[in-house]
């Protein structure tokens, strides 16, 4: 077992891991934060997308040993039910979600994209979440809502 | 209590009530539960596509640290399935295998690695018998057949039917063509992973949760393979991350962790790899299909002859069912003067197939509405007249006695034909540009329950507490499609409450009546036809006690928003609510629906394509094709779907652009291919689903038919858009370079080799040429509805 510290949405966690523990089995299994999802958990669909250091990254193929030090967001660290984020209140207005599984990998990438470009167009949209797969939306309305939540955040 | 919607709820553009949850990850799915003691458990799967099952020696993998319970298939001796006449699957193999990844044995761990050493140190001894992979395989007699005893031929199921005289309408003919094509089979590929956790509760009962679709079914084989009465079982269907179909059947790790529970005593959760979802697999059936149709000179069918043949895997499934459904709704669009359907479904080799989107029709589908492109093209007439000519009238009866009611097909067809221009602009588009048209159909539900009964196929049960809050209960299943959302809705309208503001249980067979699952496209009909009625009785309860309160007569007292009111008078609803609750006792009431029971004939094979309703869509699309390397893409999708009544625009669009998307995968790449019996690659960087960068722009067209017998005149929208498109799409490749890709998918080589054809020569077709030696049984001769 290594001895790590994560950074996980503003707080601190010292734990300790074995050496192939994955950040995504570490963050649903050891932490109890669900809301990142596994999809496939060879890299291939992008369900398990979290933020480390700023930068989408897939939990599935990160492993908890490499993210030690890092600032980790993930959904449950950029909004709630009662205080939404603007791409989460935009997700649920567009109807961005159907099954909602990809929805919070998807919304971590969008949040990345959005910290970078301030009014992305819908072609550079595109071109963020195009490692995030849908199965649900055709990804029209992920787009609408991303555009839409620009549109709201400073 | 008026019927028709007029509280603003119903035809708002609302979110899901259950958006901001999924949105910011908090929706709980089955992987997402966690119970003290939890054990893992892992399936082994065979290596063997056909194989006796000699011995499992299962003794290192029990003597593991951490090893909680080892099964096999002694430990599961009832056999089942989803169909009562197919009853031929077990939780873990006994005594044979029959597809490799067929589960063998499983293990209960203290985590998930253990299980997986685990199963890793279980020995299977399996002695080969010769595999089946192929239909012209399985059409030919085996000595050791896949199911039964030998010789036998490996055929699941015939359908052989003629209604009215097809011969003698191919003698009237004026003009008579045959096809042959091919749909290769897909995955519904959601993203969620099937999983189901098993636990006793405090009081020793089992509790099965699951990503399951369909929990009366799964709480109805649970009580069968365990051996337990249903009353012992309790399922809850976890909010499911994507369904399409796949998650309709009933699987072994539902079973396998049931079982541990049992026998451990400690809760146990399976969720399957992305492997493993292939090997479940349940997804749509390849099927190779011929077909004849005669006209007249200006292009009405005279008659039809469809053949199928239906590869439908290892086992029974869903399949007696899927292969009705490929021949059976095609006269749902099209007035069919006489039609033969024959069609047979082969047990092979491979995991089994069953419904997804569409359920067996979009195979036909394809093949009908290219076949009617080419006849068009011999006819001299345009794709747009040659279905406008055969057009079905709404409120009739199909050739193969399927009751027609409302039927918005023509606007359908009218409104993407003028939206899309295509009138002036097929055929005349520049070189590598296309469009495609294509119509379809489908069911409002399933109109008989899979296990035969007369009871009711949904209910609803509302209760009212004294603060004004409804909460709704009803087994449905939400698989992402809304139908929580849906429930909530319709309930508000009738009673003039936001929909945000219900609670709506749902899917919890301990806690919610019967609904008989989220397959067919049967919830908003069915259960929203139950909620429908039991917030009517509600309602009526609450305006009579109201009425008796003011003395006036009850016609004169109306729910408004929130309110009720009578000429001046008003009270709020939570003041109203007290009320009647001090006039009846407890507020509940209840809602059933059962479909008529005058929408099917009463020939053999009846009982699969009728619906209380069928929606219409009709579908434009516009290609562009690169006649160097024969990449095609899809550039817009035009599309129109008679929904009867929207109950919510935004989810509406939602499922079409949706049904977009998933056909653009069948249509494009995706297949369920094997080399011999092994998956050619189980995974999702093999199996290639459209991302976002393969996504066509979508118009959207709703048209409202307003079906007299749907809530608020609703109808289906999660899985008739789809079956257009695909068609649709070929038919586009056509006009774009000329070549006839008689087969889905579309993949770039198949183009290319339908182009180097026509370079040489040839007719720049690329499809199959030859059907499996198979002879059918002599129809079983139907009298078409007397017209």
């Amino acid at each position: 077992m290594e001895p790590v510290t994560l950074q996980i949405n503003g707080a601190t966690h010292r734990l300790f891991v074995a050496p192939h523990r994955t950040l995504l089995e570490t963050l649903r299994e050891d932490l109890g934060l669900t809301g990142t999802k596994h999809g496939c958990e060879l890299g291939e669909c992008g369900a398990c997308t979290v933020l480390v250091d700023g930068t989408p990254t897939l939990s599935c193929l990160t492993l908890t040993v490499e993210a030690s030090g890092s600032e980790i967001v993930t959904i449950e660290g950029i909004g709630t039910v009662a205080h939404p984020h603007p791409l989460q209140r935009a997700f649920a207005e567009f109807g961005a979600a159907q099954c909602g599984y990809c929805t919070p990998g998807m919304i971590l990438t969008a949040k990345a994209l959005l910290d970078h470009r301030a009014r992305p167009g819908s072609d550079e949209i595109g071109e963020a979440i195009a490692g995030n797969m849908c199965r649900c939306t055709g990804y029209l309305p992920i787009i609408r809502a991303i555009a839409a939540a620009a549109e709201e955040l400073p | 209590m008026r019927l028709d919607p007029h509280h603003g709820v119903v035809g708002t553009a609302a979110p899901r009530i259950d958006g901001l949850a999924q949105a910011t990850g908090s929706l709980r799915y089955v992987d997402d539960l966690a119970f003290p003691g939890m054990l893992w458990g892992k399936i082994l799967r065979s290596t063997q596509a056909h194989a006796r099952v000699v011995s499992v020696d299962t003794r290192a993998a029990e003597a593991m640290p951490g090893v909680r319970a080892v099964l096999t298939g002694e430990d599961f001796p009832v056999a089942f399935g989803l169909l009562p006449v197919s009853q031929d699957e077990h939780a873990l193999a006994i005594d044979k295998v029959r597809h490799v990844g067929e589960p063998v044995a499983a293990v209960a761990a203290d985590d998930p690695d253990i299980a997986q050493r685990a199963v890793d140190a279980i020995e299977v001894v399996y002695e080969p018998l010769p595999a089946v992979t192929t239909m012209e395989e399985a059409a030919a007699m085996a000595d050791e057949p896949i199911h039964g005893e030998g010789p036998r031929v490996n055929r699941h199921r015939e359908v052989s039917l003629e209604f009215g005289d097809v011969d003698a309408g191919f003698d009237a003919a004026y003009h008579v063509r045959e096809d042959v094509l091919f749909y290769q089979g897909n995955n519904h590929a959601a993203l969620e992973t099937h999983g189901a956790v098993g636990l006793l509760t405090d009081e020793g009962r089992l509790h099965v949760y699951s990503s399951t679709q369909v929990p009366h079914y799964l709480h109805r084989i649970l009580a069968k393979v365990l051996e337990m009465p249903e009353g012992a079982i309790r399922v809850t269907a976890c909010p499911t991350g994507g369904g399409f179909g796949g998650k309709t059947d009933v699987f072994s790790h539902e079973l396998v962790a049931a079982k541990f529970a049992l026998v451990t005593g400690r809760p146990t959760k399976i969720v399957l790899t992305r492997e493993e979802v292939f090997y479940a697999h349940r997804g749509r059936h390849p099927v190779l299909m011929w077909i004849k149709t005669g006209f007249t000179e200006d292009g009405r069918i005279t008659a039809m002859w469809l053949k199928t043949y239906v590869d439908g895997g290892a086992y029974g499934s869903y399949g007696a069912a899927s292969l009705l459904y490929t021949g059976q709704l095609l006269p749902v669009t099209y007035d069919i003067p006489a039609y033969r359907f024959q069609g047979v479904r082969f047990f092979t080799n491979k995991p089994a197939c069953g419904p997804k989107r569409g359920h067996g029709t979009p195979q036909g589908r394809f093949g009908l509405e290219v076949h009617l492109d080419k006849a068009a093209e011999d006819l001299a007439l345009d794709p747009v007249a040659i279905r406008r000519r055969n057009l079905i009238e709404p409120h009739s009866l199909t050739v193969n006695h399927l009751r027609v009611t409302s039927c918005g097909l023509a606007e359908c067809l009218d409104r993407v034909v003028d939206a899309s221009g295509f009138r002036d602009r097929y055929g005349e588009m520049p070189p590598g540009r296309g469009l495609g048209l294509a119509v379809g159909a489908y069911l409002s539900g399933a109109g008989l329950p899979i296990y035969f009964n007369d009871m009711p196929q949904s209910e609803v049960m509302l209760k009212v507490d004294r603060g004004g809050g409804v909460t709704v209960y009803s087994m449905a299943a939400d698989c992402g499609q809304g139908s929580t959302t849906m429930l909530a809705t319709v309930v508000g309208e009738a009673l003039g409450l936001d929909p945000t503001e219900l609670t709506v249980v749902t899917a919890d067979t301990d806690l919610t009546p019967i609904d008989l699952g989220s397959y067919s496209s049967r919830v908003t009909f069915m259960a929203g036809n139950a909620a429908l009625e039991a917030a009517l009785r509600l309602g009526d309860l609450i305006l009579t006690a109201v009425a008796d309160e003011w003395e006036v007569d009850p016609d004169r007292v109306e729910l408004g928003r929130g309110v009720v009111v009578a000429g001046d008078r008003q009270m709020t609803w939570r003041e109203a609510v007290q009320i009647a609750e001090a006039r009846w006792g407890l507020l509940v009431a209840t809602g059933s629906y059962k479909p008529p029971k005058d929408i099917k004939g009463d020939y053999r094979g009846a009982g699969v394509g009728p619906s209380p309703a069928y929606s219409y869509s009709a579908c434009v699309a516009e290609v562009a094709v690169d006649a160097d390397t024969g990449v095609v893409s899809v550039e817009k999708v035009w599309l129109a779907h008679d929904i009867g009544r929207s109950i919510n625009p935004l989810m509406v669009q939602g499922q079409i652009e949706g049904s977009v998307h998933m056909a653009l995968g069948e249509v494009l790449m995706e297949e369920q291919a094997f080399r011999g019996a092994l998956h050619d690659g189980p995974s999702l960087l093999d199996y290639k689903i459209p991302t976002v960068l393969e996504m066509c722009d979508v118009e959207s067209i709703i048209v409202e038919s307003v079906d007299p017998e749907g809530p608020f005149g609703a109808k289906e929208v999660g899985q008739g858009p789809l079956l257009p498109v695909i068609p649709a799409v070929v038919n586009a490749v056509y006009d774009a370079v000329g070549v006839r890709i008689d087969e889905v998918p579309v993949r770039p080589d198949k183009v290319i080799a339908a182009l180097r054809d026509r370079t040489r020569g040839g007719t720049g077709r690329y499809g199959p040429t030859s059907l499996p030696d198979y002879e059918f049984r002599p129809p079983l001769p139907v009298d078409p509805p007397g017209r």
